[in-house]
């Protein structure tokens, strides 16, 4: 699964002529307008666009949390139109992991019970015991295996976004989507997180990232921009930067800002 | 094997849903006890009543018992003279010699206890009280399953005699005696003095509430000669053989009344019988419609609450939208969630019951205390009150719990 992928296997992503419209009232809106796109496993996509561009649209879509109005999309094979609610929730929960700006984790629940969260839904069931074994090793993957008690309202908001990763990765997914899930860390902190990120990538792990941030998308393997539900480039990024280069350069710019 | 592994999973996947219902409980604590609440009120209250209800019945059948075995009860006068009742017993219709022919000719009847009846003062022992003055025969005491502490009862002789002999209830005792022996005392009535040859066990108030031991028994012939100066009996209080015999012995009493008052076809009969068991099967109907109406009302309490953890579970479906969500995407299937949510009413219902099942006995108990019957909480109320409180948790948290799997993942996520 995670071997690297022979020219003819087919794509993880396969979405053809993908179209989402919103009908609200008597306005329709046409989020995206026709996407089509491959992405095979192992990749670190970055997608960039204005505000509205149908960035987040387009990854609902692709995290099966949304439907397609038009279009196909194929998810390791699979047509997802043909998949009924219930078929959608093994799917996610079998091959898919989400990260979200907001963290989105549960309140007076413990870390360690957040990243349990999806193990709670497999099929077949999985003991309580190795729901804990299994959220610990995920907790330990990123960092904070000393923090498995923590409320939420107790952790830093890096500490808190490197749980939603915890629990993104301990279905142990193919695909990870995350919709700028630095929006609202310092500078810092995001490269950290963009770290654990590349981390996970080199692992064998999919991701999919939607940023705002040039800087923040540098770290990705390809770059795809979007503009009025459109895909207007789409570019392998040559320069990519190492998250562990990064913050080793920032800590010295620190030292010499200390002793000056 | 598939439906068993199937079944299984569904009771793992129930237990494990537990685990996530109970802390969600636990984090409104006071909401989750005050939705609770009206389960706990419902299921005491119809623990309570239906106990005060057994309670109450079997009170009142002991006390229809205590009037004697197979009690058959002739009362002069008709219930439907010419529209007027003028209240059982006060006709003029039944004689010494009905009495005695019933006793003689009627062949399942074993004891016939004529009764005339006045009040009056009782002197005795510089004190005065009033009282009532009850003739009777020797046969009296058996017929009304009644037994003497000391003394005797007076005899067949004392009878035909109008012998100024009585015997005295407990109560009539005390207030004319205090703590003396009242037997070989005297008591005067209207001038006329009777040595007490017996006192009556207590036997407390009767089905109209009036105190039995509060009387003087004396020879039936005493009073009519002695007291009032009647010729007519009030009743006669007759004892059947079995209570299988208690119809044939009643029409057999009709048909022989009937004949010897010269009643024909077209006349109503002049007297009245009173069958102690259709009075005993009369009171069982009568306390059960009370003992369901107790229920009904308790019942709709328990409505009452579960209307309540509907309520709650709804608002806890909305504030939790984006945990639905959340849950959605990372793989919940809508069966899940609804088994949530569904296990949260139940454990609300469940628990209230419980609790509600302990206050209910305690009720029970309380008012056991303060009224003058047992009331008994049986384990079938116990039991039902269970299954209705888990239904009423089913019932009243499905609407909600499906509201909350009909969810869409996305709306759910980005809700406010
Ligand atoms: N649920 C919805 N109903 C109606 N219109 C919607 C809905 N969600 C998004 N839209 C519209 O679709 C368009 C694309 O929205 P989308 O959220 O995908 O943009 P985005 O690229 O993620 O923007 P941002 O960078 O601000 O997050 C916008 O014009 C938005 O108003
Ligand atoms: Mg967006």
């Amino acid at each position: 699964m995670s071997a690297p992928a022979p020219a003819l296997a087919k794509p993880l992503l396969h979405l053809q002529d993908l179209t989402k419209t919103y009908h609200t009232g008597e306005v329709e809106v046409k989020a995206v307008r026709g996407v089509t796109l491959e992405i095979q496993r192992g990749e670190f996509v970055a997608i960039m666009g204005a505000s509205g561009s149908g960035k987040s649209t387009l990854m609902n879509m692709l995290g099966c949390l949304d439907q397609a109005t038009g279009g196909a999309y194929l998810l390791d094979g699979d047509d997802v139109a043909t998949l009924d609610r219930r078929q959608l929730a093994m799917l996610r929960n079998r091959k898919l992991g989400f990260v979200f700006q907001s963290f989105n984790l549960l309140a007076r629940t413990t870390a360690i019970e957040n990243v349990e969260l999806p193990l709670l839904y497999t099929m077949p069931l999985t003991s309580a015991k190795e729901r804990r074994r299994r959220a610990v090793e995920a907790l330990e993957r990123v960092g904070l295996a000393n923090r498995l008690d923590y409320h939420p309202s107790r952790l830093s908001g890096g500490q808190q976004q490197r749980i939603a990763i915890a629990r993104a990765l301990v279905s142990q997914p193919e695909l990870v989507l995350a919709d700028e899930p630095t929006g609202n860390l310092d500078t810092r902190t995001s490269i950290d997180i963009m770290g654990l990120f590349q981390e996970l990538n080199d692992s064998g792990i999919t991701i999919v990232m939607v940023t705002h941030e040039l800087d923040i998308a540098t770290y990705c393997k390809r770059v795809i921009v979007m503009r009025d539900g459109k895909v207007i480039s789409d570019n392998a990024n040559a320069e990519r930067r190492r998250a562990t280069e990064a913050l080793a350069a920032l800590d010295d710019a620190e030292k010499e800002a200390n002793v000056a | 094997m598939n439906m068993l592994t199937s079944l299984q999973n569904l009771l793992i996947q129930s237990w494990q849903t537990l685990f996530i219902a109970l802390p969600a409980l636990r984090r409104n604590l006071m909401r989750s006890l005050l939705t609770a609440l009206g389960i706990i009120i419902g299921v005491a209250s119809v623990i309570a009543m239906v106990a005060v209800g057994n309670g109450a019945q079997a009170g009142i059948q002991a006390q229809v018992s205590a009037l004697g075995e197979n009690l058959l009860t002739i009362f002069a006068g008709s219930s439907r003279s010419g529209g007027v009742n003028s209240g059982l017993g006060s006709a003029s219709t039944i004689t010494i010699a009905d009495a005695d022919a019933i006793g003689r000719e009627v062949r399942d009847v074993v004891g016939v206890s004529p009764e005339v009846s006045t009040t009056a003062q009782a002197i005795a022992n510089g004190r005065n009280w009033s009282t009532s003055i009850v003739g009777e025969s020797p046969d009296y005491l058996k017929i009304r399953n009644w037994k003497l502490t000391d003394g005797s009862m007076f005899t067949d002789r004392e009878v035909r005699s109008a012998a100024r002999v009585a015997v005295i209830g407990s109560k009539t005792a005390l207030e004319l005696f205090g703590p003396l022996n009242p037997i070989g005392q005297s008591v005067r009535v209207k001038n006329i003095p009777f040595v007490i040859i017996g006192l009556l066990e207590s036997k407390g108030s009767g089905m109209g509430g009036q105190n039995q031991d509060d009387r003087l028994i004396v020879p039936y012939t005493t009073v009519m000669k002695r007291l009032t100066g009647d010729r007519f009996l009030r009743s006669v209080n007759v004892q059947v053989a079995g209570s299988d015999r208690m119809e044939v012995a009643q029409q057999q009493i009709t048909a022989l009344l009937r004949q010897r008052h010269g009643l024909t076809a077209g006349h109503d009969d002049d007297f009245n019988i009173f069958n102690q068991k259709d009075i005993a099967e009369t009171v069982t109907s009568i306390t059960g419609i009370i003992k369901l109406l107790l229920g009904a009302i308790a019942g709709i309490s328990l409505l009452v609450g579960g209307i309540g953890i509907m309520n709650i579970m709804l608002v806890s479906v909305t504030e939790r939208t984006r945990e639905i969500g959340l849950r959605m995407a990372v793989g919940a299937q809508p069966f899940a969630i609804k088994l949530q949510f569904l296990m949260e009413a139940v454990t609300l219902s469940l628990l209230g019951g419980l609790v509600g099942v302990l206050f209910g006995i305690g009720m029970a108990r309380l008012v056991g205390v303060f009224a003058n019957f047992k009331a008994v909480v049986d384990v079938s109320s116990i039991l039902i009150a269970f299954a209705v409180s888990c239904a009423i948790g089913v019932f009243f948290g499905f609407y909600p719990a499906r509201k909350a799997a009909a969810l869409d993942p996305i709306d759910a996520l980005r809700y406010e």
